[in-house]
């Protein structure tokens, strides 16, 4: 090391002498430290002027930068500066940003729509985003419902039909599906014969011989299960009544059950105790005519038809 | 002057001014040829037309809102970001090659820095002079002439500074509509503030700080010693050879030849004296005269000193300051030349041939670990690149199945998967896509409308796809394939193979 670079070492005092030879050593701080320091004190009384800062009386000194948005029931508020208004105006941008597509969607039929690449990407991207916000809750992230208690969307069996306008109507006035307990009509042995049937008209092994007495009491005016179910026990879309011959079952759990008699006694269970528990709710007054035009589009491309 | 030794006082050095000399020779020729092409380059290219039908006729253009990169015939998209990992390692490995064989070729002959403070040097030289006109000037006190003169030299350096700024912002927008909008205040504020910028850091790097820059800013000089071996070439002040026994030499008039150390300052006289003599005996004469007084072949003139961009002393050794330009050389090969002594008394050469007893002529060690591993690494990923850019295809797809659920059992027993096909179209026009698929039959896949789907370029479609079979069909299919053909072009169908999940496959 230097010479120089050790008398520039040796530290300066403040030159005051207490007690005879008591000396104070005087280190500054560095002068880039200290004007850093002043320029905060700068830097703090531009954003006291431009931004909301100190309270004042009942409220706060606002700043001069003022912000302005649309809230949800249209009116055009303006504030002094602050992110929450920042959001909705961010907010507010996003949805103006959309709203050309939302526009081109409300304004074209299903049909225009299944043929047009670009609207169908948007339904696709944003249906996504509206089902997970609104649906996912019940229907599962994917659509494919949960066995009990949520339809399956994805598959093709609708019990109030899959067409764009049934899926329309669904969502806009809700549905709430209803099958009557038959435990007080019926005895027990009656329902333990009307599950048989019911279960042979999907292929599950069951006893015939109580299926054949499962099929005339299905028929008869005592239980009556065709006025809803139909005649051919394929469901009436109009009631919601669901389709008994095909191999999907929304509320006994059939396909869980192991073993046959399992199956049998899942649907003797509905039968006995009823459904009251089938509710959809109706969106039409919390989401826009858009929003439900896209989600019916959205849901009906994950599993619609008829 | 800088000395070039590693400075003991602290971290930073305020600037001392370099003014450099100009100098003749092989190494000048080289920067300036390379300067000139470089500039080329970068000055004219944006002004390069070349037709396109869908986007601005420019040769290369950095679309940032378009999100693509215009270049000649070639688009790139943000999915072919791979391209330019490549180009990165591949410029890495190239640096570290070069370096491992001659050292920092880059910092000396193509750096920007090197390249845009070059051209200020220039630009100063032009308006002030050579040399010791400038050092006058320096020192003169502050008068009509000197603030004419500084003041025009800084004048020409903001304007050329601008002028690199805006030539830079003119690669992200159409060349001749920027130029027009830049004046008339109708440009995006980037590219004011691109232009603004770059003005100032130009400025800054090339008029003001310069050799800084290499010093305390890039990190290339501090880590060259990892990359530098004792094989490797570089530019060397032959100590051996140039300081004899007794070390360096001028001549004094009057009192014949006597050691002295470092007078530059009598540099001057140096040359014309030590001239005077030669022209008496031959360079080789004076050379053994010389020699037998124990005496290097360095003359001290401190030419190389005066010329050198960074301020060192080449004879102190290799340093973490030399940008390895080379202008030394040629200083002392004009010199060496002057004298009719042997050229290369600075040279391109090895520290482990100059430290041995009987040096051989310098050459290229290229037979070393390093420098065939790095080679190979430059060609295998340069010939990757190239055939990544050659092989791609006009699009891109892209098949997800969808998760959630995997599949659905149908009302009919059926088995129901469903997927996201995404296609984007890297060709210059619309095109038709068709949607079809091998293994299973058609009839199994639905699309919607979308068998065919016209994309514009640059741009994606989303199609949802469904494929439905029959369970038996369903058991014995575990893939498919997915077929996207470019309609018209049969030849670039590309195929995926795709899974097909039904319910036997669940545990």
């Amino acid at each position: 090391m230097s010479e120089q670079k050790l008398q520039s070492q040796t530290v300066q005092t403040t030159g005051h002498a207490w007690d005879g030879d008591l000396q104070e050593y005087n280190n500054p701080l560095p002068v880039w430290w200290v004007y850093t320091f002043y320029a905060t004190f700068v830097f703090a009384i531009v954003y006291w002027v431009i931004y909301p800062s100190w309270p004042f009386g009942k409220g706060w000194i606002g700043g001069l930068s003022d912000i302005s948005y649309v809230n949800s029931a249209g009116e055009t508020k303006t504030h002094s500066w602050n992110t929450r208004a920042l959001y909705l105006e961010d907010m507010n941008q996003a949805a103006a940003a959309q709203k050309p597509y939302f526009d081109k969607v409300q304004s074209m039929s299903y049909e225009q729509i299944s043929r047009d690449p670009e609207i169908t990407a948007f339904i696709l991207s944003s249906g996504k985003a509206l089902f997970a916000d609104n649906c996912a809750a019940c229907h599962q992230a994917g659509g494919q419902g949960v066995v009990g208690f949520f339809p399956n969307l994805t598959d093709d069996d609708w019990l109030y039909g899959g067409s764009y306008e049934k899926i329309h109507q669904t969502l806009v006035d809700g549905r709430r599906g209803y099958m009557p307990s038959f435990s007080e009509v019926l005895s027990a042995e009656q329902i333990g014969d009307l599950a048989n049937y019911v279960a042979g008209l999907s292929g599950i092994p069951h006893d015939a011989a109580k299926a054949k007495a499962g099929d005339v009491l299905f028929h008869s005016e005592t239980a009556a299960c065709y006025y809803c179910h139909g005649a051919d026990a394929k469901g009436r879309k109009e009631v919601g009544a669901p389709n008994l011959t095909d191999g999907i079952w929304l509320w006994a759990g059939v396909a869980a059950a192991p073993s046959s008699e399992g199956k049998v006694a899942a649907i003797r269970n509905v039968i006995s105790t009823g459904l009251a528990k089938g509710v959809m709710p109706a969106w039409g007054g919390r989401l826009s005519p858009e929003q439900i035009k896209v989600l019916t589009v959205y849901v009906h491309d994950l599993g619609g038809g008829l | 002057m800088q000395t070039g030794l590693e400075d003991q006082l602290g971290l930073y050095q305020k600037r001392i001014p370099i003014f450099t000399r100009s100098v003749k020779g092989n190494f000048r020729r080289f920067k300036t040829a390379v300067l000139v092409l470089a500039y080329a380059i970068f000055f004219l290219l944006p002004w390069l037309p070349w037709s396109r039908l869908d986007a601005p006729s420019q040769a290369v253009l950095f679309d940032v809102l378009g999100r693509r990169f215009l270049i000649f015939g070639l688009t790139v998209y943000p999915q072919d970001v791979i391209w330019l990992a490549l180009l990165l390692f591949i410029a890495a490995i190239l640096l570290f090659f070069v370096t491992g064989l001659v050292g920092r070729a880059f910092c000396g002959y193509f750096c920007f820095q090197t390249l845009w403070t070059d051209f200020f040097i220039w630009i100063e030289s032009k308006i002030q002079g050579e040399r010791p006109a400038r050092v006058r000037l320096f020192r003169q006190p502050w008068n009509r002439e000197k603030l004419l003169k500084i003041g025009g030299t800084h004048a020409l350096w903001i304007l050329a500074s601008f002028w690199t700024g805006l030539t830079f912002a003119a690669y992200f927008a159409y060349a001749p509509q920027l130029l027009v909008d830049f004046f008339t205040a109708q440009a995006a504020t980037a590219a004011y503030i691109t232009v603004t910028v770059l003005t100032l850091a130009t400025y800054a790097a090339a008029g003001l700080m310069r050799e800084q820059i290499c010093t305390y800013i890039c990190p290339y000089g501090r880590f060259q010693s990892v990359m530098y071996e004792p094989e490797t070439l570089a530019v060397h002040y032959d100590a051996q050879r140039g300081e004899g026994t007794h070390g360096r030499a001028s001549v004094r008039s009057g009192r014949g030849i006597v050691v002295e150390r470092r007078s530059r300052e009598r540099a001057e006289s140096t040359v014309a004296q030590e001239r005077r003599r030669i022209n008496r005996n031959s360079g080789e004469r004076a050379l053994a005269e010389r020699h037998e007084q124990g005496l290097g072949d360095c003359i001290d003139c401190g030419l190389c000193v005066q010329v050198c961009p960074v301020g060192i002393d080449i004879r102190d050794g290799l340093q973490y300051k030399c940008i390895s330009c080379g202008l030394c050389i040629d200083a002392c090969n004009t010199i060496m030349d002057s004298f009719n002594f042997p050229r290369g008394l600075i040279r391109y050469d090895s520290e482990k041939n100059l430290a041995s007893a009987t040096p051989s002529a310098p050459k290229l060690a290229w037979k070393r670990l390093k420098i065939i591993g790095y080679g190979v690494a430059l060609v295998l990923m340069s010939a990757y690149l190239v055939y990544s850019i050659s092989t791609r295809g006009s699009f891109d797809r892209a098949v997800n199945q969808i998760r959630q659920p995997l599949y659905v059992v149908l009302s009919n027993g059926d088995i129901r998967n469903r997927y996201q096909i995404r296609i984007t179209n890297k060709a210059a026009e619309d095109q038709v896509y068709v949607i079809s698929v091998r293994g299973i039959p058609d009839a199994a896949l639905d699309v919607g409308h979308f068998r065919e789907i016209t994309i514009k370029p640059g741009h994606s479609g989303l199609v949802q796809a469904s494929v439905r079979l029959s369970p038996e069909l369903a058991a014995q299919t575990k893939h498919f394939e997915l077929l996207i053909t470019p309609k018209g072009k049969p030849a670039e169908v590309r195929a995926e193979e795709i899974r097909f999940d039904t319910p036997s496959l669940r545990p």
